[in-house]
């Protein structure tokens, strides 16, 4: 027996041998033509169908291979940071600033401006939830109606948990922090009042997943929750919630595209960046889902909404 | 009930017409999960054999440690892959995360425990007296254990049929290491996870019922060599 001890490790150390050629033979798949490009998407975009739908366009017409991975917003970045993939399209503003303050970014070149961040389609936040409206937010008029409704929530749910529930993505994505910036503008310290310091707060409720999913816990628990317009419409045949507030300034959601400074395909993103851009998409993007739902499930860039460049 | 029904209808509806992306996805499933049990018994069955005719010290330690990864959750391998060959990781210049590759490494780590355990209690099984027998009549050592894993070849082969199985069946690391890309790293449980995740769970349950009718076929067949 301790003879044949070299024979098996030897032959045990060529089949490692044979496995580490094999990860490095197949991990270089894809370097031919076409050029593949890897972007990190938000769960909210990609449930819409929308990038599924931009996918075949982009690959014809840049000869690339676009490889899309849908994630939290808070992920997607952290994708970008390490480099994992060539491109974000997010919707953070705040941590976008961070990415790009943390020198994560190339600067793209669009309309023959240079910027780290090139924002390029945008839609609302809505609120949704039972048609029975327990909280009665769905007449709500004036100024600052979404902070009017979350207060509304919170004080009717704190008193009445079965009957008022609010859900939350709670997964560090761009619905979260938008929702995260309401709860402030509301007054709201969020860990101390809304998490209740980490006990359990009957009426509030985290999934810590997308968009779809939260929306599908909501209509489980007849709850409120923030949506982004676009997945809500996406959603809407399998769903029992009504939108009940989607007017006010905080409730604007901007999507934007930034190059990964680790990344290693920067010229395709820029191919990627020109694309979201150019007229003719953006075109389809503001009329992607009107014929299934009757109403556009995005707005083009406006320079008015969206800032510059 | 109905959903149920429905959800097997559909999953008949999806194999018949042969569904392009269903079937691109189960290809998938099948390709990743198929490569990584087969490197992963190339590695596990001699090195379990080695494992289990040789006496050394921490030999039973080694055994618990095995035996307490059977319980490692998916997504923490998917975790420790990820952390492994992310870009801003140590071995990130090979740039295999986002590709199957890293998705049939995963899996591979994954099983590794499994297929080790089980294949050292299959040798343990085989009868002493064949092992002193063989090596009486001038048995090498490598001839002895390749009788003794001819012996135990019914419960070795169980052992891979597990390590399939696992494979097959595991989200969490194929979810991390993979990103779920569609045409690149989609298969059919991600698919399923995706799904439900959507609200669509007819969709979901029926890509489940494929995935056991896959995995019926697989068994089929391995179970004939079982037999022989």
């Amino acid at each position: 027996m301790k003879g044949n001890w070299p024979k098996i490790a030897l032959a045990v150390l060529g089949i490692a041998v044979i496995v580490l050629v094999l990860v490095m033979v197949l991990g270089r798949g894809g370097q031919t033509e076409p050029e593949v490009l890897k972007v990190a998407t938000t769960t909210s975009l990609y449930d819409t169908g929308l990038w599924d739908y931009l996918e075949d366009i982009f690959e014809d017409r840049c000869n690339a291979d676009l490889q899309i991975t849908a994630k939290g917003t808070g992920a997607a970045l952290e994708l970008g940071m390490n480099g994992d993939v060539d491109a974000v399209t997010v919707h953070d503003p705040d941590r976008e600033a961070a990415f790009i303050a943390g020198n994560y970014s190339l600067n793209a070149t669009v309309n023959n401006t240079s910027a780290a961040r090139v924002t390029w389609a945008y839609n609302y936040f809505i609120i949704v939830g039972p048609e029975s409206d327990p909280a009665g937010i769905g007449n709500l008029t004036g100024s600052g109606v979404p902070e009017e409704a979350f207060q509304k929530i919170q004080i009717e749910g704190k008193a009445d948990p079965d009957t008022v529930r609010f859900v939350s993505r709670g997964d560090e994505s761009g619905t979260h922090g938008k929702e995260k910036v309401i709860w402030a503008a509301s007054g709201y310290n969020y860990t101390a009042d809304i998490l209740g310091n980490g006990t359990a707060q009957g009426w509030y409720f985290s999934t810590g997943q997308g968009m779809g999913a939260t929306l599908t816990t909501a209509n489980q628990l007849l709850a409120y929750t923030l949506t982004d317009k676009g997945t809500f419409l996406a959603y809407q045949g399998s769903l029992d919630l009504v939108p009940l507030v989607d007017t006010g300034d905080d409730l604007i959601n901007i999507y934007s595209v930034i190059i990964c400074k680790n990344g290693t395909k920067p010229e395709m993103a820029q191919n990627l960046v020109t694309f979201l851009r150019s007229p003719d998409i953006q075109a389809l993007v503001a009329g992607f889902g009107v014929p299934q739902y009757g109403q556009p499930l995005f707005y083009p860039w406006d320079p008015g909404i969206c800032g510059l460049p | 009930m109905t959903e149920l029904w429905q959800a097997f209808t559909k999953a008949l509806e999806l194999l018949v017409s042969l569904n392009p992306e269903v079937i691109e996805i189960a290809g998938r499933s099948l390709r990743i999960s198929g490569t990584s049990c087969l490197l992963a018994s190339l590695i596990c069955i001699p090195l379990a054999s080695l494992i289990h005719f040789h006496q050394f010290p921490g030999k039973r330690a080694l055994i618990n440690i095995i035996q307490t990864l059977f319980s490692v959750p998916t997504v923490l391998v998917g975790l420790f892959v990820f952390v492994l060959f992310s870009r801003a990781g140590p071995l990130g210049f090979f740039g295999i995360l986002l590709t199957p590759t890293a998705m049939v490494i995963g899996q591979m780590i994954l099983i590794t425990p499994l297929l080790l355990g089980f294949i050292i209690s299959a040798l343990s099984g085989v009868s002493k007296e064949i092992v002193d027998t063989a090596t009486s009549l001038g048995a090498s050592g490598f001839q002895t254990i390749w009788l003794v894993l001819r012996e135990a070849r019914y419960a070795v082969l169980a052992a891979v049929i597990m390590g399939f199985g696992r494979a097959i069946s595991e989200v969490g690391c194929a979810l991390l290491v993979g990103g779920n890309m569609r045409g690149v790293t989609r298969v059919i449980t991600t698919t399923i996870s995706m799904e439900t995740a959507k609200g669509d769970f007819e969709l979901a349950i029926a890509l489940g019922m494929i995935l056991l009718f896959l995995a019926l076929i697989i068994n089929t067949i391995l179970n004939r060599l079982q037999q022989r």
